[in-house]
């Protein structure tokens, strides 16, 4: 083990699988000279040379696409995003291209790229640098969504992501880059669609991604010098989402809060509230809550973009209500 | 078509009122007292000089995320701005937007943009709603050399030409995409050059020079008035500092940027407004202190400022 940030857990996984496999590539705009704009691809041009860190034109639709290409026609490429908001640009290559060809052609493709992007509020970078966007890929047949919460998930599933023969997006909420963990060394992997409790708790599950796991451990601490148990639930994977364990959790706790910084309406916590109440009804004891966004874009100014972001406090009151304390 | 004196005085002076707003705001930023990503257009102010001079308010443009320069240029409220950088609720946007969202729909200011090729495709819609609406305004698209690539680019261009709009095309080729050069992001040596795809015309002007930008821009602002279509301009110049305030821009040499500043458009135009007699010594200093008052002046205004109430996070979503 290591202690290392998020950011470097992400490099060192790119390193690791760019030496085991030589047909891993990565390409996106700065992830070269630059390093990456938050630093993840750092040394890797020097390391791989050229050929297999491309920096690109700002053309997200074609260096997008060219991953799509290029691992239907053998590669492995990992594609970064700066920020997920620019996923407008090339949606088209990911969703009606990348996600569907597979099934288009009778399983006569496959497509094993990862696109990596930035995601998430919180340094001020306003409505379209700062979103988080993973309900729209959940909503697509064909990709694997991921959105680790700490160093040594973002190191273990990048690994597994860039080994899938699928197209994974993989979403890292900004503010953990800078967030220190251990690290196991070598070739450590996380299965995609593998849930982590991150807490055990008795009372209560909450299921929270990505920046909102650190915040759902803090609610849990201090709720728990209150006598509530809360059981921390990080799904990692969205797409596939480890509906088992979080049922496992829903039937030993009886209660369910689902937090994420996407905005609530038609947000993942949806889909993660629904399918609980669809397979384990009988097993609740109170109203399923979400704490999330509210329905606006992402503000720029601090007091604003507090109030949007889904604060520690916002986690322990939904608790409370849910226990009934 | 020549500038008057007056019109160069008027350049002048909003130049330098992009650089001394802009000085201000870096070392607010350094401060700690701005929040966000903070871009600068220092070392390119003759190009939204000179294509604003020859614009009128009804007139609409199109800004990036480097925007400072074009919304002072016509005739952004540096209060306003500086308060929206600030976060404060007495910003353009409330403090909803920031450095890069500030706007002025009553100015034609469409907006600075956080999407680099987001500005096309709104020119060419604001061209469309002049020539449809019968008034003779004009659009302008201030997009840079790396955004000179993007599809949506490419698109308003063409949708321009094909429509004849009203649209202006002004091309910042300021060596850079962030770490990208332009040399590695595309393979002519003029941007301008890639209008003959759309049977645009098209020149390629020294963007630190601010006459030439202004004549270059009267020309394509007079025919896109005149309803003979679209014009596309590239602009040769440098970003002195770096992408964003905090940008180590390791990317390029110290040579190359001293290079550059040498050939930094304010003194130069500042040179030769002395040889033309348009300006004196003295009249120089009354301008700078002018604008440095009003800049401070700014700055007090939006440090004074409320911040805007948590409360206000969901307004302003719709109409
Ligand atoms: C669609 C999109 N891709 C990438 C970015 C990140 N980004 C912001 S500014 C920039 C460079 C833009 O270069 P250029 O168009 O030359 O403008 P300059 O910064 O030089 O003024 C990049 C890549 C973005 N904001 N939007
Ligand atoms: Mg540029």
């Amino acid at each position: 083990m290591a202690t290392m940030t998020f950011a470097d857990a992400l490099n060192d996984a790119h390193r690791i699988e760019m030496r085991r496999d030589p047909n891993v590539f990565v390409v996106g705009e700065d992830v070269g000279i630059y390093g990456g704009i938050f630093g993840v691809t750092k040394g890797l041009l020097e390391e791989f040379g050229e050929m297999r860190v491309r920096d690109t034109p700002i053309t997200e639709s074609a260096f997008v696409g060219c991953a799509v290409g290029a691992a239907a026609a053998g590669l492995r490429p990992v594609a970064e995003l700066m920020f997920v908001d620019f996923v407008g640009v090339c949606l088209d290559q990911l969703y009606n291209q990348g996600a569907k060809m597979r099934y288009m052609f009778g399983g006569k493709a496959q497509i094993p790229m990862v696109l990596r992007a930035s995601c998430g509020a919180g340094i001020g970078a306003a409505a379209q640098h700062s979103q988080c966007l993973e309900a729209w890929f959940m909503h697509v047949p064909g990709l694997k969504v991921v959105m680790p919460s700490t160093p040594a998930d973002a190191k273990g599933l990048l690994i597994s992501a860039i080994r899938d023969n699928n197209p994974v997006v993989f979403l890292e909420h900004k503010i953990l880059y800078a967030t220190e963990g251990e690290v196991p060394e070598g070739e450590y992997t996380v299965p995609l669609g593998k849930a982590d409790v991150k807490r055990k708790g008795e009372d209560v599950t909450v299921v929270a991604t990505a920046a909102m796991v650190p915040k759902a451990l803090a609610a849990a601490d201090a709720l728990a010098a209150e006598g509530i148990s809360v059981e921390v639930l990080d799904p990692r994977t969205l797409l596939p989402l480890d509906e088992e364990a979080i049922l496992a959790s829903v039937k030993k706790t009886h209660r369910l809060v689902v937090v994420h910084e996407a905005v609530k309406f038609a947000g993942p916590g949806g889909e993660i509230a629904a399918m609980v109440a669809e397979k384990a009804f009988d097993y609740l004891d109170a109203p399923i809550l979400r704490v999330a966004a509210p329905f606006s874009p992402v503000p720029f100014s601090p007091p604003l973009e507090q109030a949007f972001i889904p604060s520690e406090e916002r986690i322990s009151q939904a608790v409370r209500e849910v226990v009934g304390a | 078509m020549s500038i008057t004196r007056e019109k160069l005085v008027d350049a002048y002076t909003t130049m330098v009122k992009i650089r001394t707003f802009e000085e201000h705001a870096a070392q607010l930023f350094a401060e700690g007292k701005i929040p966000g990503f903070v871009h600068l257009y220092v070392g390119e102010e003759a190009v939204a000089a000179g294509v604003c001079a020859t614009l009128r308010d009804s007139d609409y443009i199109t800004s990036t995320h480097r925007g400072h320069g074009h919304l002072i240029s016509k005739g952004g409220d540096v209060k306003r701005m500086m308060a929206e950088l600030f976060g404060k609720r007495t910003g353009y946007c409330k403090g909803k937007g920031g450095s890069m969202h500030i706007a002025d729909m009553n100015l034609g200011i469409m907006g600075a943009n956080g999407i680099v090729g987001g500005g096309p495709p709104l020119a060419v819609g604001a061209g469309f709603a002049c020539k449809y609406l019968g008034r003779d305004d004009v659009a302008v698209c201030f997009f840079g050399d790396g955004a000179a690539n993007q599809g949506t680019t490419h698109e308003g261009m063409n949708l321009a030409s094909c429509w004849k709009l009203p649209v202006v095309f002004v091309n910042e080729n300021n060596c850079y995409g962030i770490s990208c050069s332009v040399d590695r992001a595309t393979c002519v040596t003029d941007i301008a050059d890639k209008a003959a795809a759309f049977d645009m015309p098209a020149v390629t002007v020294d963007g630190n020079d601010l006459m030439a930008v202004y004549e270059a821009a009267s020309e394509a602002v007079e025919r896109a008035r005149r309803g003979a279509g679209p014009t596309l301009i590239e602009c040769k110049t440098y970003r002195q500092r770096g992408h964003f305030e905090g940008d180590p821009a390791e990317y390029r040499s110290p040579e190359e940027v001293a290079e550059w500043k040498a050939k930094d458009p304010i003194p130069r135009l500042e040179k030769k407004l002395l040889e033309m007699g348009v300006l004196t010594e003295a009249r120089i200093q009354e301008i700078r202190a002018g604008v440095l008052a009003e800049v401070e002046e700014a700055v007090r205004f939006a440090e004074e400022s409320p911040l805007p109430d948590p409360s206000e996070v969901t307004e302003d979503v719709y109409a």
